[in-house]
C-alpha cells in the first residue's frame, strides 16, 4: 500500500473527449438500415427483366400483379406488425398464426350470428369486433405468463400456439366456417379505384402503428426495453404492464389479420395463420430488426413482408416450381442477417450480443 | 422543496438497519452529506455498502432507523419516490438503453410530448436533444450528434450521460457506485472531473469505490463500512491511505 497522499487539489479542466463521428460509417449503416428497400427494389428489377426476357410481358407495370403482390402481403404483414413491436422487446410470439386462425373462425360465427339480428353492414362491423376482441384473450394470457410468471416468451406463446389451435378447430368443428353476408364479401374482395379495400386498411393500419412506435411513449419504452430492460426498469417503466400490452397488441394485429383472411375468404379457417408466423418473424429480420432486441421499425417490416410477397408471386409468375419459394425466402433471410452482422461490426457498436 | 435549514445536511441517515433474517447487513448506521459535499463510502466486500445505497435509494426498506433529507425524516417504498425527493443512483453498469439517443436516455420513462398538427400527441425529440445538448454542456461534455445512439458513445461519455440524466433532473443528492470502475485511466479522470462540477454545483455525492487513489482525489470525507457497522469516519484532509485501509480491514 502506498503511503500518505493527502486530498489532491481539484483535477483541472479535462480536455473533452473527441466527438468521433464518421460519415463513411453512418452511410454504411444508413445502406444497412434501408437493405429491405433495396432487397425490394432490386428483385423488382430481376423480375422485371426476367418477364420481358421469358415473356415479352412487363411485371412491375401490370396493375394486376401490383395488387395480387398487395393482397399476399396484407396478412403476413399484419402478423408482422404486430411481431415487430415483440422482438424489438426482446421478445417474440409464435402465437399468432393460430391466434389469427381462431379470430378468423370468430369473424365467420360472429357475423352470421349477428347476421340474423341485426343489418349486414353492423354484423360485418359485429364480427371483426369479436375476432379482435377474442384474440386479445390469448395476448392477455401470453402477456400475463411472460410479465408476471417470467416464462420465457418462446415458450409462453408455444404454449399458446397450441391451446390457440385447439381452441380455433373446436369452434370451427374442424372445417372451415362459410360466411353468409355480402358486405363481409365485398370487403375482402371489392376496390376503390384498383386499390382493394383490404390493402387500404392494412395501410392506414400499419401507418397507425408505425406512429404507435415511433412518435409515443409505448413506442420508445419499447425500444429501451429491448435494449436494456434494467435500464428501462431504473428509469422508472412500468415493464410488466407494457409487457402485458405488448403481447395484447401483437394478439390484436393477429386478430385483424384473422378477420380480414375471413373477409377475402368468406369463410374462417382454423388454419389461416398457419404458414405465416415464419413469414412474419422473416418479414421483421428482413426489414432490419435484431432478434436480441433493440432495433427495428414498420416501415422496415413493410419492405420485409413485401420482399417475401414479391419472392412468392414473382417466382409463380414466371413459372418456376412453387418449392423454390422457400429456398429463396430462406436466402434473403441469412443475407439479412449477415449485413445486420457486418454492420454491427463496421459501426463498431458492441458486437458481443 | 424548502430551503431551510441551508447549513444542515441535505442528508442524514440515523442508525438505519437492515437485517435479512439473521444476517445483519446494516447495523445502526449513521452518516450525513452536506451540501456541496462528497462522501466516500469505502468498505471490503460485503461490508455493507451495497445494502446501505440500496436503503437510501429505496430499493429496500430499512429495517430500522430512519433518512432525513434537509431534515425531514422520509421514506421511500419505491426507486421512483426517492428519485422524486432528489436522490437519484447512478450504477457502475450503466443504467443507459444503447440503442437511444442521449436525449431519449435524459428522459427515459418521462418523455416530453407535443402536438402535431395541433392534434396529435407525439415526442418532442427537439426538446429533448436541445436539453441534452444544454446538460451536457453543463457537464462540459460537448457533442454535435445528438440523434447518435450511446452505444456510439465511449464508457466515459456514457458515464457522464448516465450523470447528465441525474443534472437534468435536478438531483440533489447523487449516488455513484463505483463510477469509474469500468472506465479507462483518461475517461476516469473524466468522470472525476465530473463529481468536482456536481460539487461546485452544490449537490450532494456518495461515491462509492474500491479505488483509493480516486477517493482521495475527490471526496471530502470517508465513512468505511465494515460488516455492517461504521468503522470510522474521517476527513479526507486528516487521514491517509493506510489508516483507510486499516479501518476497512480491521487492523
Amino acid at each position: 500500500m502506498t503511503s500518505t497522499s493527502p486530498a489532491q487539489p481539484a483535477e483541472k479542466h479535462v480536455a473533452p473527449q473527441a466527438d468521433h463521428g464518421d460519415p463513411a460509417r453512418s452511410l454504411v449503416a444508413r445502406i444497412a438500415e434501408g437493405r429491405a428497400w433495396l432487397f425490394l427494389a432490386g428483385l423488382l428489377i430481376c423480375f422485371e427483366i426476367w418477364s420481358r426476357l421469358a415473356f415479352g410481358a412487363t411485371f412491375v407495370l401490370n396493375p394486376f400483379n401490383l395488387q395480387s403482390i398487395a393482397i399476399f402481403a396484407v396478412a403476413p404483414l399484419l402478423l408482422a406488425t404486430g411481431q415487430t413491436f415483440v422482438i424489438i422487446s426482446g421478445g417474440i410470439d409464435l402465437s399468432l398464426g393460430f391466434i389469427m386462425g381462431l379470430a378468423a373462425v370468430i369473424a365467420a360465427h360472429a357475423t352470421n350470428m349477428a347476421g340474423a339480428a341485426i343489418p349486414l353492414p353492423l354484423a360485418m362491423l359485429a364480427g371483426i369486433l369479436a375476432s379482435v376482441i377474442v384474440a386479445g384473450v390469448p395476448g392477455v394470457i401470453n402477456g400475463l405468463l411472460i410479465s408476471r410468471l417470467k416464462v420465457p416468451p418462446f415458450i409462453g406463446t408455444l404454449g399458446m400456439f397450441g391451446v390457440a389451435r385447439g381452441a380455433a378447430f373446436l369452434l370451427a368443428g374442424g372445417t372451415t366456417v362459410p360466411v353468409q353476408n355480402s358486405w363481409f364479401a365485398l370487403l375482402g374482395n371489392g376496390k376503390f379505384h384498383g386499390v382493394p379495400y383490404l390493402v387500404m386498411i392494412t395501410a392506414i393500419f400499419v401507418i397507425v402503428m408505425h406512429y404507435l412506435l415511433s412518435q409515443t411513449r409505448f413506442g420508445q419504452h419499447n425500444y429501451a426495453i429491448g435494449a436494456n430492460v434494467q435500464a428501462a426498469r431504473r428509469a422508472g417503466i412500468d415493464i410488466r404492464g407494457h409487457i402485458l400490452r405488448l403481447y395484447v397488441l401483437s394478439a390484436m394485429c393477429a386478430g385483424l389479420g384473422g378477420a380480414l383472411y375471413a373477409a377475402r375468404f368468406t369463410a374462417g379457417a382454423a388454419q389461416a395463420g398457419e404458414p405465416l408466423l415464419l413469414d412474419s418473424v422473416a418479414a421483421v429480420v428482413i426489414g432490419g430488426a435484431s432478434l436480441f432486441g433493440g432495433s427495428g421499425t414498420i416501415f422496415g417490416t413493410v419492405a420485409g413482408a413485401l420482399v417475401i410477397a414479391v419472392i412468392q408471386y414473382g417466382l409463380v409468375f414466371v413459372n418456376v416450381e412453387p418449392f423454390w419459394q422457400f429456398i429463396a425466402v430462406g436466402v434473403v433471410i441469412i443475407i439479412s442477417v449477415l449485413i445486420d452482422q457486418a454492420q454491427r461490426r463496421f459501426s463498431g457498436a458492441r458486437q458481443d450480443e | 422543496m424548502n430551503s431551510t435549514n441551508q447549513n444542515g445536511p441535505l442528508l442524514e441517515v440515523r442508525n438505519l438497519s437492515k437485517h435479512f433474517g439473521a444476517v445483519r447487513a446494516l447495523n445502526d448506521f449513521s452518516m450525513a452529506v452536506r451540501p456541496g459535499e462528497v462522501v466516500a463510502l469505502a468498505g471490503d466486500n460485503g461490508a455493507g455498502k451495497t445494502t446501505l445505497i440500496k436503503a437510501i435509494s429505496g430499493v429496500f426498506q430499512p429495517t430500522g432507523g430512519e433518512i432525513l433529507l434537509r431534515g425531514q425524516p422520509v421514506t421511500f417504498a419505491t426507486p421512483q419516490e426517492a428519485r422524486e425527493k432528489g436522490i437519484e443512483t447512478i450504477y457502475q453498469d450503466l443504467a443507459l438503453a444503447d440503442n437511444l439517443s442521449i436525449g431519449a436516455n435524459i428522459f427515459l420513462g418521462r418523455e416530453p410530448m407535443r402536438k402535431a398538427f395541433g392534434f396529435l400527441p407525439v415526442l418532442d425529440r427537439r426538446a429533448m436533444a436541445e436539453a441534452a445538448k444544454a446538460t451536457m454542456g453543463r457537464l462540459d461534455f460537448h457533442v454535435s450528434r445528438l440523434e447518435a445512439p450511446v452505444s456510439n458513445f465511449s464508457g466515459g461519455q456514457r458515464q457522464a450521460v448516465a450523470i447528465g440524466r441525474a443534472v437534468y433532473w435536478d438531483a440533489q443528492i447523487l449516488i455513484m457506485d463505483e463510477p469509474t470502475a469500468a472506465l479507462g485511466v483518461p475517461e476516469q479522470r473524466k468522470v472525476i472531473s465530473l463529481i468536482h462540477q456536481l460539487k461546485a454545483q452544490g449537490r450532494g455525492v456518495i461515491f462509492i469505490s474500491h479505488n483509493l487513489q480516486d477517493i482521495f482525489a475527490v471526496s471530502d470525507r470517508i465513512v468505511v463500512l465494515r460488516r455492517g457497522v461504521q468503522a470510522g469516519e474521517r476527513k479526507i484532509s486528516e487521514t491517509n491511505h493506510d489508516e483507510v485501509v486499516k479501518l476497512m480491514v480491521g487492523g
